[in-house]
């Protein structure tokens, strides 16, 4: 047959589920480099794990399902959410919880709902949720970004003490790993102390950089890079993102204002923690989100104001993970009530 | 030059919509060519929307060209007309270029190449000093029927009432078809001579010739055969180009940014639109007395060596159209009739040319048409493409899963009927889902359950009917039953029933005594006897006592 289509539009423009995991890949590079520049090796040791186990995760499923292995594994989605994981895992996470959480997305929010189209909550999320709320001492071992660390890891080290818990050169653990900006002022706020006193105080004022977080400013700025690279060439929705920035800028501008003391800059929110890997790769995942015009403006800022809440009253340090699934079991809701207006259709 | 001077509009916008490849160069290269007369042509009956012709005419009849072969008293209907003199050698079912791919009802025509017309009597310019009834029917009996691809009987639409504006449609943005442009380029003047002729039918205030802007050639062309025009009654609107303007609602929207309600024609806001092919088909009946036996055939894609377009015969086997623009060795028969967009695949090249075949589409291994390459595609990731692009602004992927589902309440509820079908959502879909199928199917699902249901509401209904018969004469019969049973009951108690009967026999006991007595029965002459016969007389009196006594 040479019109290939059983009925029309005989045409099509060429895109295809492959290239736009594709594209989404590498619009993750320049953040992975610069989480890999600033927090270490466990970085990409992490990717390599997280992609190992997800990619044989989903062949094993895809076998037991009878489904083609090679194509659906080509599609590149598995790939998407073994990335999105292993980026937001923290960098000396141990290979068995890094394994766990991938199975966890693969296996259970993915494939048990019915595999890449069908899974109403965001996979990669969803793994790192499990992981978070079983093993919340592991989840703190964030490396101490690069300039601040004690001593600098190699690549070696990083392996052995993901595998194995400890280094044969006996660093100590607690001289490498460090708590999280966000984690910080937290912790800190409880003891009374506000935000300026522990950005300047001799203890943590290493910790922070002129906007947010040494190496979490760069790295966030890299996945913004990243991200708008993705809205220009159409492969995620504008909105999302930038629903979800406006939105978590003016809430936290608000509380800002409202008491300096107590509450972090809206800038300092935007380039923290998981923000901008969340507003331009995992908020946008088409499968989970909202597909409505204006759902996506809700969907944004939902989230937004979610991490919001987590981050400043919650007992989570970073509060992406909880907040996306949340919405995630909105959407249905959302989607429905945005109904764009129908052409011929009486306006409401 | 007024005309062309006309301020400019601001030009409203649909949503979504495709900036497409257009592929139009492909056959503008060359002018309309005449495709020569053939030996043979079929006619189907049904060409249009609406109800068949009844045939007027027999096998071995001889019809002269432009003669009437079918016609129906419907009023959604259109006649269809012999393009050729000649003698009608069959009439029977033969394969038709519809979707269905199911052989319908034709006229089989042998031309004697004679040429031989009915009488013509063209109105020319008097059309105007004739009423609009009378114009319409005229349209009507030439069997014209919008050319833009629908077929929708021309007449019908052209109503009086309160229509102000007559777009006369030249976008057709479809791509690779261009049988409006090159109509538009050569034959302007016939095209405006004909939309003339339409507000003069409907009492257009403004007539607006519509063309898009990747046609400057056509717009030219109109522009110059509006020249003369100073009252400002006619007007070329450039439109930009995006797919799919060419639609009667997205045309409407862009020029006068008046959206035609659901479920409502464009009459309902005051809006009649008219193909550029169809207002030159009733020029041709105005001005030449010719009904519509032929039209402007697009033929292109790269399965054939010289793609331009042909003034052909309806009934005209369309590989004769293949051959005579030179077909490759290699026998091709996927043809598309139609654009690509939304056009349908024939895998037949003996087909009939009809009244609404605009472009035949041929294509090769080695073409440029981008198409999806497997057969199967992915799930619906839900990115939403599909939505950006819809021009009725639906929710394509909504429609996608819930017509998978077969929930086709749901599918109705996101409003698939106002779906046009265009395939803007198939074409963008990375997951390469052939979307539009899938509504297409809904959409036969829902009118056959629609049809089921009607039929079995009427089933139901003569069912309860019949019920309540069957119940009434079961009921009288009880009733009836009930009132002897009870009469029956009644009667033992009843005296006065009984009575009556007694009564009748006493009286009869009592009118025979009385008649007895009357009678006088009593002995006569007793007074004065002897003993001797007293003597016997109680003798004979005592026997007769016994012998009664034995009697009894």
């Amino acid at each position: 047959m040479l019109f290939a289509k059983a009925s029309s539009p005989y045409m099509h423009d060429d895109s295809s589920v492959q290239s736009i995991m594709r594209k989404v890949l590498y619009a993750l590079i320049p953040g992975s480099l610069a989480a890999i520049w600033f927090f270490g090796w466990g970085v990409l040791v992490n990717i390599l794990i997280a992609a190992i186990t997800c990619l044989a995760a989903e062949a094993w499923v895809l076998w037991l399902r009878k489904r083609d292995i090679r194509n659906t594994l080509l599609d590149g989605s598995a790939l998407v959410t073994a990335c999105l994981l292993a980026l937001a895992l923290p960098p000396l996470a141990p290979w068995w919880l890094t394994v766990i959480a991938s199975l966890f997305a693969i296996l259970v929010a993915k494939h048990l709902y019915g595999g890449l189209g069908f899974n109403p909550f965001n996979p990669a999320m969803v793994g790192y949720i499990v992981v978070m709320i079983s093993f919340p001492r592991e989840m703190t071992f964030w490396t101490a970004p690069v300039g601040i660390a004690h001593s600098e890891l190699s690549f070696l080290d990083t392996l052995q003490i993901i595998f194995s818990g400890h280094t044969s050169t006996g660093i100590d653990f607690d001289s490498i790993t460090m708590a999280t900006p966000i984690d910080t002022l937290k912790t800190q706020l409880g003891l009374e102390h506000d935000v300026e006193t522990t950005r300047q105080s001799t203890q943590y004022s290493p910790l922070f950089d002129t906007i947010s977080g040494v190496g979490w400013q760069w790295v966030n700025a890299w996945f913004l890079l990243g991200g708008l690279w993705l809205a220009k060439h159409k492969i995620i929705d504008w909105r999302i993102p930038t629903s979800f920035l406006l939105a978590l800028t003016l809430i936290a501008n608000f509380f800002a204002v409202y008491d300096y003391a107590s509450y972090s800059s809206a800038l300092f929110h935007v380039f923290s923690g998981g923000t901008m890997l969340a507003a331009f790769f995992i908020a946008t995942d088409p499968v989970s989100a909202s597909t409505t015009p204006r759902g996506r403006w809700i969907y944004g800022a939902g989230i937004a104001l979610l991490v919001y809440v987590i981050r400043s009253w919650g007992g989570y340090p970073d509060g992406i993970a909880f907040a996306v699934v949340l919405m995630n079991i909105a959407v249905p809701l959302i989607d429905y009530y945005t109904q764009p207006h129908t052409f011929g259709k009486p306006q409401k | 030059m007024s005309a062309q001077t006309e301020p400019p509009t601001t030009l409203a916008q649909f949503h979504g919509g495709l900036k497409l490849k257009d592929h139009k160069q492909l056959s503008t290269q060359t002018a309309i060519a005449k495709l020569p007369a053939q030996q043979r042509y079929t006619i189907p009956v049904l060409q249009h929307i609406g109800k068949a012709g009844e045939v007027l005419v027999q096998v071995g009849e001889r019809v002269r060209k432009g003669q009437m072969l079918a016609q129906s008293k419907h009023l959604l209907s259109a006649p269809i007309h012999a393009p050729v003199s000649g003698t009608i050698s069959d009439i029977g079912n033969y394969p038709v270029p519809h979707p269905s791919g199911l052989p319908a009802q034709c006229i089989i025509i042998d031309n004697d190449f004679e040429n031989d017309w009915v009488e013509r009597n063209p109105v020319g310019d008097a059309a105007f000093h004739i009423p609009p009834s009378t114009l319409r029917r005229m349209i009507r009996d030439a069997g014209i029927v919008g050319l833009g691809g629908a077929g929708f009987p021309t007449a019908i639409k052209q109503t009086e009432i309160d229509i102000k504006t007559l777009i006369i449609n030249g976008v057709e943005c479809e791509p690779y078809i261009t049988c409006d442009d090159m109509l538009m380029r050569e034959r302007a003047r016939e095209i405006i001579a004909g939309s003339e002729v339409i507000g003069h039918i409907i009492k257009a205030r403004e007539i607006i010739i519509t063309i898009e802007d990747n046609k400057p050639e056509a717009i030219a062309a109109m522009q110059a055969a509006i020249a003369d025009d100073t009252t400002g009654y006619f007007r070329v609107q450039a439109v930009p180009t995006i797919y799919p303007s060419g639609g009667e609602k997205q045309i409407i929207k862009v020029v006068l940014d008046k959206e035609v309600p659901s479920n409502s024609l464009p009459n309902d806001i005051g809006v009649l639109c008219q193909n550029v092919g169809t207002a030159y088909a009733i020029y041709r009946t105005m001005y030449h007395d010719e009904p519509l036996i032929s039209r402007v055939v697009t033929i292109t894609g790269h399965g054939v060596r010289q793609p331009q377009n042909l003034e052909v015969a309806v009934g005209t086997a369309m590989q004769a159209c293949l051959e005579f623009c030179g077909t490759y060795p290699q026998a091709n028969t996927d043809i598309v009739m139609g654009g690509p967009m939304m056009g349908f695949n024939l895998h037949s090249s003996k087909l009939p040319v009809v009244k609404v075949t605009n472009c035949l589409l041929t294509n090769t291994s080695a073409s440029n048409l981008a198409q999806p390459q497997s057969a199967s595609h992915l799930p619906c990731i839900r990115c939403g493409r599909c939505v950006d692009v819809c021009p009725a602004n639906l929710l394509p992927q909504q429609l996608y899963w819930y017509s998978g589902a077969r929930d086709f309440e749901r599918v109705v509820d996101y409003h698939l009927f106002d779906c046009i079908e265009c395939g803007c959502c198939a074409y963008v879909c990375p997951s390469q889902i052939p979307l539009v199928q899938y509504y297409r199917h809904a959409k036969s699902e829902i009118w056959e359950r629609e049809r089921e249901r009607k039929e079995a509401d009427i089933a139901r209904q003569r069912h309860e009917a019949h019920q309540a018969r069957l119940e009434k004469q079961k009921r009288d019969r009880e009733e009836k039953l009930r009132q002897k049973r009870e009469a029956l009951k009644a009667r033992p108690a009843d005296t006065a029933a009984n009575d009556i009967g007694k009564n009748a026999i006493a009286a009869a006991l009592a009118r025979v005594e009385a008649k007895k007595k009357q009678l006088d029965l009593a002995p006569k002459n007793t007074d004065n006897l002897s003993a001797e016969q007293q003597q016997l007389i109680d003798a004979v009196e005592k026997r007769r006592k016994q012998s009664h006594q034995q009697e009894t």
